[in-house]
């Protein structure tokens, strides 16, 4: 069909932060192996840009990740939120330890072996930031890596696929926040900003939208089928550019900040009770001075 | 996929051959007999999932003379979708703690091929499945979460819909099977809602009783169902009746009131409903046990007023309540079998009629196709027309009553040869049909019958229902948080006060509910005014018909869920 698009999504696995899940050891510092992995909660947007694309001009999602083998499980996520259609995972023990300059480097590698040997890309696909690097780097490195244009913040897209041009409206933060409209040549780079929402205002791309989400229940449920996995030496990679050793960057440590305990007890008054007001005005009577 | 039309302005909209807006049974008839004929049909149903919005009572008709009926349409409906088949079919006249049965079995067995007991989440959400698969293999579906505000029109004809969610979309037929209080009927000038006594007002609980107490306490087996009605003077002077059906591992018990009635008595749905539960007579099912697992309300078109003869314009057709083909045929509440027989005929009326150059084409051949069918007779009959000039007269009415209230009146009754002639009258679909909206029918006659005949119940009912601030408590809603979809216009007591009363979730003294009165002290002269919260609505209609509002359903998604139905 005219105008089907060819997206890859970057997504990543990051510690479940969210209470119960998340397990510190007793110096504060986070415990990976005891706290499970899900997908970067940046990415979902990411993701959900992808999928916006798919409905509306049709086409090919596929989730890539960069990971140890448990992050399969995060493509899976991917691909149940997203009904994307396949999941590349990039793994091997030299890729560990990668900083946000190694990991772009892989990506880059893996996304031009996919450009070769499955499909040309028209649009690569990545959240903004990861909820445990906090860099935001990942995403331009890469773009750079790859030579493509790329539009961050992106808060709303659509795309002209006879024109082979992107519009978007992207966040300008300053002293007063914009929103600015910019075009881009396919391909490019996306980098979906958090305050990113997908819209369907036709029947027809919601008809889509359900009968993607029937496809993909049955996908989901047979995952391995549709995962494959690249290590260093099927991206040509050379060990000594990637992981530990190809990083410029290393994080040294991880200050905790401590959180200040609390001396103070804490009078609870329940605010609809009409006399609730009263009570805080009598509570506070001490500390307000005067009389 | 759908093509596009443009409009003068070179304004691109989505079309589809047919769009169906309402996904109840009169939508889902609609929506599978277009499939059938290959017709590309979208579906928009504002609710979650279908039947999140709707209520009955129900027992679902199979009419042996319907042109069409649920089965027909959906294989395996009585299997997958309903509950249980009514088997006995009893009415109960009151007299206090008088009571005198009557066994209704003949009337309901008139003209019925079969009668199961439905409750509208789980029947509904199975037709929007059944109807998806259906139409997504010509090319539509069927889309929840939408809610169609109006009809799109060009040079002031209507040739599509405007939906909260979607851009406009065009269509070559549009069917309205969007219920009571069709926002799209209103649109087209087609339905108003001003009268009170056009409508009722229906209150349902629902109430867990597991399957085995069912078939112990009933006496029945698992392939058996009841169907009780109560009348007479457990309801005070309110027109109207209760009913009690059993399903598969729960019972629906509810009332069905003329809302002029409730009105003029101001009394309160949710109290008449307590005072069904509450009656000795119900105590031999619930042995003091009692849960309640759904508290609900719907308006109810009376068709024999507001059925609508011509329910077209230009490629706009109403099917079901949306129409007010509505029938209450005595104690016998049929509206889901006619949605459904009005739905397929609408359908068929518009592949026969398809390329005919005239947008109203369709709409005429339906209307026929209603008359011919014999079902417009059903919704209107011509008999009733006459009787309600001598019945319905508060004069004609009143004398009646006089004279049986009379000790000579109420032998005339009691008389152990009526006795068997009062049942024969009961069971005749013609006198009931017949039977004028009065108190006569509904309150004296019964209470005449209970006190005469009946039998006293001495079992004590000790079940507390809940209060209507659990009842709002247990239900769910997404609330339209800053976007209230009924807005007050006057809020002087003469103008709305009547909805401080009849609103089901509402009370006099109750500050929880949507309708609260307040007296307020101005200049030093007193003036009692009406105000409203949307939150705790459950999207009944009441008050668009009983006090000034800019009444809407809520956005898709939003507002009240139910779960039973
Ligand atoms: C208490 C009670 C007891 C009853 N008992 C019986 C009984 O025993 N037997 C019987 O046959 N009938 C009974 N009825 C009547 C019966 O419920 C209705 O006649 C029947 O549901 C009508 O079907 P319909 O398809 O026309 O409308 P509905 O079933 O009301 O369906 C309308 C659909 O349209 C959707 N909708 C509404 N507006 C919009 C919009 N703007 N955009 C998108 N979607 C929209 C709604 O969410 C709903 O799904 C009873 C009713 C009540 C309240
Ligand atoms: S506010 Fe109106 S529509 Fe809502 S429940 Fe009350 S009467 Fe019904």
């Amino acid at each position: 069909m005219e105008g089907r698009m060819r997206s890859v999504v970057l997504t990543k696995g990051v510690p479940d932060f969210s209470e119960g899940a998340v397990s510190f050891n007793e110096e504060g510092h986070l415990e990976r192996g005891k706290t499970p992995t899900v997908m970067n909660p940046n990415d979902e947007v990411a993701l959900e840009a992808a999928l916006q694309t798919k409905v509306r001009h049709g086409g090919h999602v596929s989730g890539m990740s960069m990971g140890p083998p448990g992050y399969a499980s995060v493509l899976e996520e991917a691909m149940e939120s997203v009904y994307a259609d396949d999941s590349y995972l990039l793994s091997d023990r030299e890729l560990a330890a990668s900083d946000t300059w190694a990991t772009a480097i892989t990506l880059c590698s893996a996304l031009e072996k996919y450009q070769e040997t499955v499909a040309e890309i028209d649009l690569i696909f990545a959240g903004f930031k990861t909820a445990d690097g906090e860099t935001g780097q990942t995403g331009p490195q890469t773009a750079w890596a790859l030579e493509r244009p790329i539009v961050t913040h992106v808060l709303a897209l659509d795309i002209d696929p006879d024109e082979r041009v992107l519009r978007a409206k992207r966040l300008v933060e300053g002293d007063v926040d914009e929103i600015e409209t910019v075009e881009a040549p396919l391909p490019c780079m996306v980098i979906a900003d958090p305050e990113f929402s997908p819209t369907y205002r036709k029947a027809s791309h919601r008809l889509t939208h359900k009968r993607l989400r029937g496809e993909t229940e049955e996908r989901a449920a047979d995952h391995e089928a549709h995962l494959t996995t690249w290590n260093h030496e099927d991206l040509n990679l050379d060990p000594d550019y990637i992981g530990l050793d190809g990083s410029p960057t290393i994080v040294s440590s991880v200050d905790p900040i401590p959180k200040a305990p609390s001396e103070r007890e804490a009078t609870m008054i329940e605010p609809d009770d009409g006399e609730g007001m009263e009570r805080v005005l009598e509570e506070l009577q001490p500390y307000a001075g005067g009389d | 996929m759908a093509a596009s039309e443009s409009d003068q302005a070179g304004q691109e909209y989505e079309h589809y051959e047919a769009v169906v807006v309402g996904c109840g049974p009169g939508g889902a008839a609609a929506a599978a007999r277009f499939a059938d004929h290959g017709v590309e049909t979208l579906v928009l149903e504002r609710g979650t999932e279908a039947g999140s919005k709707n209520v009955s009572g129900g027992l679902i008709y199979a009419e042996d003379s319907a042109p069409y009926t649920i089965d027909d349409l959906f294989e395996n409906f009585r299997e997958e979708a309903s509950e249980r088949p009514v088997t006995d079919y009893k009415i109960h006249n009151i007299a206090g703690n008088k009571v005198k049965t009557y066994d209704l079995t003949d009337l309901h067995e008139h003209d019925t091929d079969w009668c199961d007991a439905v409750l509208r989440r789980p029947m509904d959400s199975w037709l929007e499945q059944r109807v998806h698969e259906k139409t997504s293999e010509t090319g539509g579906g069927v889309l929840t979460d939408v809610r169609v505000n109006g009809l799109l029109r060009e040079n002031g004809e209507i040739v599509g819909v405007t939906c909260d969610e979607l851009d406009p979309i065009t269509a070559d037929v549009i069917v309205a099977a969007d219920g009571v209080n069709s926002e799209l009927a209103r649109d087209a000038r087609l339905m108003d809602w001003d009268e009170p006594d056009e409508w009722f007002q229906g209150v349902k609980a629902t109430v867990e009783m597991d399957g085995e107490t069912i078939a112990d306490r009933f006496e029945i087996d698992d392939e058996e169902g009841v169907a009780h009605l109560f009348s007479g003077d457990l309801f005070d002077d309110v027109r109207g009746g209760g009913f009690l059906y059993t399903n598969e591992d729960s019972l629906s018990i509810g009332t069905v009131f003329h809302l002029d009635s409730l009105v003029a008595e101001q009394a309160e749905p949710h109290q008449l409903l307590d005072s069904l539960l509450t009656h000795p007579l119900l105590a031999q099912w619930f042995r003091g046990e009692y849960r309640e697992r759904e508290y609900a309300a719907k308006l109810v078109p009376d068709s024999k007023k507001v059925a609508h003869k011509e329910p077209y314009r230009d490629r706009l057709v109403l099917v079901g309540d949306a129409a007010g083909q509505m029938q209450a045929q005595g104690p016998i509440i049929k509206g889901m079998n006619h949605a459904v027989s009005a739905g397929a005929l609408a359908a068929d009326a518009f592949v026969v009629s398809r390329g005919n150059s005239d947008p109203e084409s369709a709409g005429r051949r339906y209307a026929k196709m209603l008359e011919r069918s014999g079902t417009m007779d059903k919704l209107r009959p011509r008999r009733y027309d006459v009787a309600r000039t001598v019945g319905e007269r508060d004069i004609v009415a009143n004398a009646v009553d006089r004279v049986l209230e009379s000790p000579i009146g109420s032998v005339a009754v009691g008389n152990p040869l009526s006795k068997r002639a009062m049942k024969r009258a009961y069971n005749s679909p013609f006198l009931v049909s017949m039977l004028p909206d009065t108190s006569t029918g509904y309150v004296t006659l019964p209470s005449i019958i209970g006190e005469e005949h009946g039998r006293t119940i001495h079992w004590e009912n000790e079940v507390e229902p809940p209060t209507l601030e659990e009842r709002i408590g247990d239900l769910t809603y997404d609330t339209d948080v800053g976007n209230p979809h009924i807005r007050l216009q006057d809020e002087s007591f003469e103008a709305s006060g009547d909805a401080v009363y009849a609103c089901p979730v509402s009370a006099e003294d109750f500050g929880g509910g949507c309708y609260r009165s307040e007296t307020v002290k101005t200049n030093g002269s007193e003036e009692t005014l009406v105000s409203l919260d949307t939150q705790p609505c459950v999207e009944c209609g009441t008050c668009a018909i009983v006090a000034d509002t800019e009444w809407e359903h809520p956005r898709g998604g939003k507002g009240v869920e139910y779960r039973e139905g």
